[in-house]
């Protein structure tokens, strides 16, 4: 335990000492959001229709954006081979990378929520539900994201290989989290769906740090 | 210590080196020559447990793995020298306190640069922030990759006066380098040959 809040703790300060690494992500997520009511109508009423859909697509494409930034500079520099090497476990390791990595880029963005809800004329229902589908959905993004950067770190150009890679397991989770979005818009229940997305973080949270161990010590024993 | 026995380690289809032996015991230093190209640094891995593509045995009888000081120094750029060292020796389990970590820089002729993160630094003195974590290691085995490189002569004097100290207190070393060691003795040569 002291081992995953040391390794969580020193990737959060690697994450805070490049501040523009994290800020694109999110730069780029709002830059999207609000280039909609300029590009499609202003209109309360369609942009309110199209909202979850365009929130949930950039939120997509920030997460996979930031992705690279998990272990890419601890291989460079050869830390990860250090993990590897140091007999800890890369599962614990995996785990505390991901949280890191989602605290700084997952975590702001439904941080951003209320702002770009209001932006797309969502009501304030709807932007609690979207905060609450986020909260579930963006650690499930990181860890299955996770995965394919720890398969593509070895590689000088993992970035489009890991969207081929991961987009699949993402869609699942997509589909869910509108269709959680568009059951509140029409004020029908959305109890079954947070349960459906809280069971696949919790699969995500047991399974992915596995994968993510394997794949980091597939890259780093090429 | 570590014994090995017909080690055969292949890189992307060829054949680097074959039925290698030996096995080192406490207080030995082995010295691992080679052409560039003859696959040092990646025997040194496979010894490690980071390249996979062999075939033989390695046999650890430690409790832990050996400290390993690779081609690349482990060194975060953003992180300051100090948290890199708290960070490897938390990594290696070893249990130090920042004095012990001030003393060890000061060894290798770093003090006042505890706070300077490691990206501002030379290449040798980033080398010798790494090998400030030998100076408080108390793991019995070393395995070091070019532990001279970027040095200069006085370097390679305090680091062969380290290696020396290390296998007279029963330590073990394996390591690879170009140069003649004169300051320590050396158990045992691994030449590879492709």
């Amino acid at each position: 335990m002291t081992f995953f809040l040391a390794a969580m703790a020193r990737d959060i300060r690697l994450h805070l000492r490049s501040p523009q690494d994290i800020l694109n992500p999110l730069v780029f997520f709002l830059v999207v959001i609000s280039l909609f009511p300029l590009g499609v109508s202003p209109s309360p009423g369609q942009l309110s229709a199209i909202a979850p859909g365009v929130i949930w697509a950039a939120a997509l494409l920030a997460t996979l954006m930031s992705m690279d930034l998990m272990f890419r500079s601890d291989f460079e520099d050869g830390s990860l081979e250090q993990m590897v090497g140091s007999g800890q476990s890369m599962v614990v390791l995996s785990l505390a990378k991901v949280l890191a990595h989602w605290l700084v880029s997952g975590l702001p963005l439904i941080l951003l929520m209320p702002v770009v809800g209001l932006l797309l004329f969502l009501p304030f229902d709807v932007i609690v539900t979207m905060a609450v589908s986020l909260a579930l959905v963006s650690p499930t993004l990181s860890l299955l994201g996770g995965i394919g950067a720890a398969l593509t770190v070895g590689l000088e150009r993992g970035g489009l290989l890991v969207t081929i890679l991961v987009l699949p397991l993402y869609v699942p989770v997509l589909v869910l989290a509108t269709a959680m979005a568009g059951a509140s818009m029409t004020g029908l229940p959305i109890q079954g769906y947070i349960y459906w997305l809280a069971a696949i973080l919790l699969l995500a949270i047991s399974l992915a740090p596995l994968a993510i161990a394997a794949g980091l010590r597939i890259s780093v024993e090429r | 210590m570590l014994k090995v026995s017909g080690l055969r380690v292949e890189r992307s289809g060829h054949p680097l080196f074959a039925a290698l032996s030996f096995s080192l015991q406490p207080g030995q230093l082995f010295q691992v020559r080679g052409i560039n190209g003859s696959g040092k640094t990646t025997l040194l891995r496979t010894l490690m447990g980071l390249y996979s593509e062999y075939e033989g045995s390695i046999e650890w009888d430690m409790d832990r793995p050996p400290v390993f000081l690779g081609h690349r120094a482990a060194l975060s750029d953003r992180l300051t020298v100090l948290e890199n060292l708290a960070w490897l020796c938390r990594l290696q389990d070893t249990p130090v306190t920042e004095a012990q970590l001030e003393d060890a820089l000061a060894q290798v002729e770093l003090q006042g640069y505890e706070d300077t993160p490691c990206g501002q630094l030379s290449a040798g003195q980033r080398r010798r922030v790494a090998l400030a974590l030998l100076f408080v290691s108390t793991n019995p085995c070393w395995i070091l990759d070019e532990p001279f490189s970027s040095l200069d002569t006085d370097g390679c004097a305090a680091v062969e006066e380290l290696l020396s100290t290390h296998i007279d207190n029963g330590g073990a070393v394996i390591l690879t380098s170009h140069q003649a060691l004169n300051r320590v003795g050396v158990a045992g040569t691994l030449e590879l040959e492709t």
